[in-house]
C-alpha cells in the first residue's frame, strides 16, 4: 500500500477574482521507504504540493490518502495531529525555535503529542545523538553553526518517527560540506526505511533519490 | 502529563518574558499600579469606615439620645422682656419618659456643667465638666472603671458629695497622690473620689456620648475630662442659670437637662422609639429645644457613606487596572506579530489553535499574575506609610487581597484572549514563510 496517495489534486488560489491554479490533476503515489525528489523551477507548484501533502493545507479538489486515511478534507485541529504524528518538517531555514535550547526543540513535537517529560527528554537525546550532536543539547540554536541547526531540524522531523519525511530545499541554506553532511543522514535516513521527499533545486539531491519527479505549471511531467 | 504540560508552558512564557525584561516590566507597572490602587483605596476606606463604626458602635447601638438644643430665637418676643430664658429637657421629661413609655431598659438623665474649676489642696487648678447623672449610667456608656467604684443608688438619694473622676483629670489634679478617697474642691464645695474610670469613656474631652453637635453647645476647649457627680448633688450644688453677655445686652438660661439618653432592648425599636419619644416630648414642649439623636441610624448612614465611598475608589481603580490591561494587550499584539514565524512553526509540528492560545494566555497570565503579586505587596505597604504619616486609619482585609489577584487574573484573560486568537487563527503557512 502506498503511503502517499493523491488522485487529482488541485489547488487553486483565488486572488481577487481571478482563478490562479497551483496544481491541477496531480496523480502522485509514493511507496512505504522511497526516497523521492521533487525538481521543477520555481512558481512550478513545488511548495504548493510539499504544502498540501504536509497537511498545512488542503486541496481545492481530489483526493489525498495518507497511510490509507483520506486526509483531503480534515478540519483544523484533526489536520494538525496529523502533522504531529505523521509528518517530519526539514526547512530550508531549519526554523528553529531560538529561546529553546537543543534537547527542547528536539522534544517540540513530542510535546504537543502528550508524550511525558522523561519520556520525550531520553528519546530527545537519542535523536541528538543520532545527528552527531550529543554534546550539544543544552546550546541554543544561535550558538550553532548552520549544518548543525539543521541536523537538530532533522532530529526534531524524526522525533514521532513520521510516516514521511518533508524536506524542503534542506541543503538551500548550507555550503556544500555542510550539504553534503546533511544529504549523507538522509540517505542513512533511507537505508533505515524512512519516505523522503525533498523539494529541491540541486540535481546532487536527485541525484541521491530513487525516483524525481518534475513539475511544471502545476502539473508532474 | 498535565502537569508537564502546564510546567512547560509556564516555563516557555516566563523564558521569553525574561529576553524581554525591560519591556515586560514596562508592561507589568500598569498591573501593579492598578492592584496597588485596588488594595490602597480599600484599606484607606475600610479604616476609616471601622473607624467610623468603632466611634458610633461607643455611643451605643440600642441608645437613643434627647440632647437640648437651643431654639429658634424669636423676633416677636422682642417687645417683651424674658429676664430668664428658659428651654431644654427637664427633669420632668425624664420623668415622664420612664412612667409612660414601655419597653424601655433604662432612662437616663444628664446634667452637665462645663468649664468648672477644679483643685486638690493646693496644688494647680484643672478645668474640668462636671457630669451630673445616675448610677446606671454605666449600662449606656462603656465606662471603663479603674479602680473603686462608680456613682450608687445611695449616692444619689442621699445628695452624698461624692464623685468619679477620669483618668486624665486624675492624673493632672493628683500629681503625687493617690486620688481615691481624697476630696476635691469644686465651686467651694468638697467631693470625695470614690473611683477613676478610663479615658476612653471620655475620649477627646466629651464623655461617650459626644458627637459635634454638643461640643457646639458644650466647647470643650481647655477642660482636661469629666467628673462624674451624682445627679441629685449636681441639682442642688450647681446652678441652672447661665448667664452670658452679647451686644450690651446680658441673657440669663436656664437649662435642667443637658441630655437624656434611652436605651431599648434591641436594634430594631430604637427607629420605632424615636417616634415615641419625639411624640410624647412634643406635648410637653411648646419650643423645640430638643434634639433626638439615634446611633443606629449614624451606622447606616455611615454604611450608605461606606458603599459610595467604595464605588468612587473602586471606579477610579478599575480605570487605572483597564488602562493597564489595555497596555498589556497592546503589548501582546506586538509580541504575538514578532513571533509570527515560531506559531507557523509550533503549528507545523503539530500544535492545535487551542495550544497556541493557551501559549500566549499563559505569558499574559504570567505578566498580570506577577503584576497582582508585586501590586499586592506594593499596595500592602502604602496604608501602612498612610497610616503613619497621615494619621488615617487603614485595614487591609483579605477579601481585598484575593479581589485584587482575582481582578489581575480577570484582566490578563480579557486582555490577553484576544492576542491568543489572533496568534492561533495564523494562517501557518503564512507565519512560516513570515521574515
Amino acid at each position: 500500500m502506498a503511503v502517499v496517495d493523491t488522485r487529482k489534486l488541485c489547488k487553486t488560489y483565488k486572488i481577487g477574482s481571478v482563478q490562479l491554479p497551483a496544481l491541477c490533476d496531480v496523480d502522485l503515489k509514493i511507496e512505504q521507504s522511497q526516497y523521492i525528489a521533487i525538481m521543477g523551477p520555481s512558481g512550478s507548484g513545488k511548495s504548493t504540493l510539499l504544502n498540501v501533502l504536509g497537511c498545512l493545507d488542503r486541496p481545492t479538489s481530489g483526493q489525498y490518502w495518507l497511510g490509507g486515511k483520506d486526509v483531503s478534507q480534515l478540519d483544523d485541529d484533526e489536520l494538525s495531529l496529523i502533522r504531529g504524528k505523521h509528518i517530519g518538517f526539514i526547512f530550508q531555514s531549519y526554523n528553529l525555535i531560538g529561546q529553546l535550547n537543543v534537547i527542547e526543540n528536539i522534544e517540540l513535537p513530542m510535546f504537543y503529542q502528550g508524550f511525558s517529560e522523561e519520556a520525550s527528554a531520553e528519546h530527545a537525546r537519542e535523536l541528538a545523538i543520532l545527528v552527531g550532536l550529543g554534546d550539544r543539547l543544552k546550546h541554543r540554536p544561535s550558538e550553532l553553526s548552520g549544518g548543525q541547526q539543521q541536523r537538530i531540524a532533522i532530529a526534531r522531523a524524526l522525533a514521532n518517527d513520521p510516516l514521511i519525511i518533508l524536506a524542503d530545499e534542506p541543503t538551500g541554506n548550507l555550503d556544500s560540506e555542510s550539504g553534503d553532511e546533511i544529504l549523507n543522514i538522509l540517505d542513512h535516513l533511507h537505508q533505515q526505511g524512512k519516505t523522503l521527499i525533498a523539494v529541491t533545486h540541486d540535481d546532487s539531491i536527485a541525484a541521491r533519490a530513487e525516483r524525481t519527479i518534475r513539475l511544471f505549471d502545476g502539473c508532474i511531467k | 502529563m498535565f502537569l508537564f504540560r502546564l510546567k512547560r508552558t509556564a516555563k516557555l512564557g516566563i523564558k521569553s518574558l525574561w529576553m524581554h525584561r525591560l519591556r515586560s516590566t514596562l508592561t507589568m507597572l500598569g498591573i501593579i499600579f492598578g492592584v496597588c490602587s485596588v488594595i490602597a483605596m480599600l484599606a484607606i476606606g475600610e479604616g476609616a469606615s471601622q473607624a467610623a463604626q468603632e466611634a458610633i458602635k461607643q455611643l451605643g447601638s440600642t441608645n437613643l439620645i434627647i440632647e437640648t438644643v437651643k431654639p429658634p430665637e424669636k423676633q416677636t418676643d422682642t417687645g417683651k422682656v424674658e429676664t430668664v430664658h428658659k428651654y431644654g429637657l427637664t427633669y420632668t421629661d425624664a420623668e415622664s419618659i420612664r412612667n409612660t413609655i414601655p419597653d424601655i431598659q433604662v432612662v437616663v438623665p444628664i446634667r452637665e456643667i462645663a468649664q468648672q474649676e477644679a483643685r486638690y489642696l493646693n496644688y494647680p487648678k484643672v478645668a474640668v465638666r462636671i457630669v451630673g447623672t445616675i448610677p446606671w449610667y454605666t449600662e449606656i456608656s462603656p465606662v471603663q472603671l479603674i479602680r473603686g467604684r462608680f456613682l450608687s443608688s445611695i449616692d444619689l438619694h442621699h445628695q452624698q458629695n461624692v464623685c468619679v473622676i477620669d483618668e486624665e483629670v486624675a492624673r493632672k489634679l493628683f500629681i503625687f497622690d493617690d486620688p481615691m478617697d481624697k476630696d476635691v474642691r469644686i465651686q467651694g464645695n468638697y467631693y470625695r473620689v470614690v473611683g477613676v474610670v478610663g479615658a476612653r469613656a471620655s475620649a477627646d474631652g466629651q464623655n461617650g456620648f459626644g458627637n459635634d453637635k454638643t461640643s457646639l453647645t458644650n466647647p470643650s476647649g481647655g477642660v482636661v475630662g469629666n467628673i462624674y457627680v451624682p445627679l441629685t448633688t449636681a441639682k442642688t450644688r450647681f446652678t441652672e442659670l447661665a448667664s452670658s453677655f452679647s451686644g450690651g445686652s446680658q441673657s440669663i438660661e436656664r437649662i435642667e437637662l443637658q441630655k437624656i439618653i434611652v436605651k431599648v432592648d434591641s436594634d430594631e425599636q430604637v427607629l420605632q422609639m424615636r417616634d415615641i419619644l419625639d411624640a410624647s416630648l412634643a406635648r410637653l414642649h411648646e419650643k423645640s429645644d430638643y434634639h433626638i439623636v439615634v446611633p443606629l441610624e449614624l451606622l447606616l448612614q455611615a454604611a450608605r457613606t461606606r458603599r459610595i465611598f467604595s464605588i468612587v475608589l473602586g471606579s477610579i481603580a478599575a480605570i487605572s487596572l483597564l488602562v493597564g490591561g489595555i497596555g498589556i494587550m497592546n503589548i501582546m499584539l506586538a509580541t504575538v506579530s514578532e513571533r509570527t514565524r515560531e506559531i507557523g512553526i509550533r503549528r507545523a509540528l503539530g500544535a492545535k489553535k487551542r495550544d497556541i492560545i493557551v501559549q500566549f494566555l499563559s505569558e499574559t497570565l504570567i505578566l498580570t499574575l506577577a503584576g497582582g503579586v508585586l501590586g499586592i505587596i506594593l499596595g500592602s505597604i502604602i496604608p501602612f506609610f498612610v497610616t503613619l504619616f497621615g494619621r488615617m486609619p487603614t485595614v487591609i482585609t483579605g477579601s481585598s487581597l484575593m479581589l485584587a489577584f482575582g481582578i489581575s487574573a480577570a484582566v490578563g484573560i480579557t486582555f490577553g484572549l484576544y492576542p491568543a486568537y489572533r496568534a492561533a487563527n495564523m494562517d501557518p503557512i503564512e507565519s512560516l514563510r513570515h521574515e
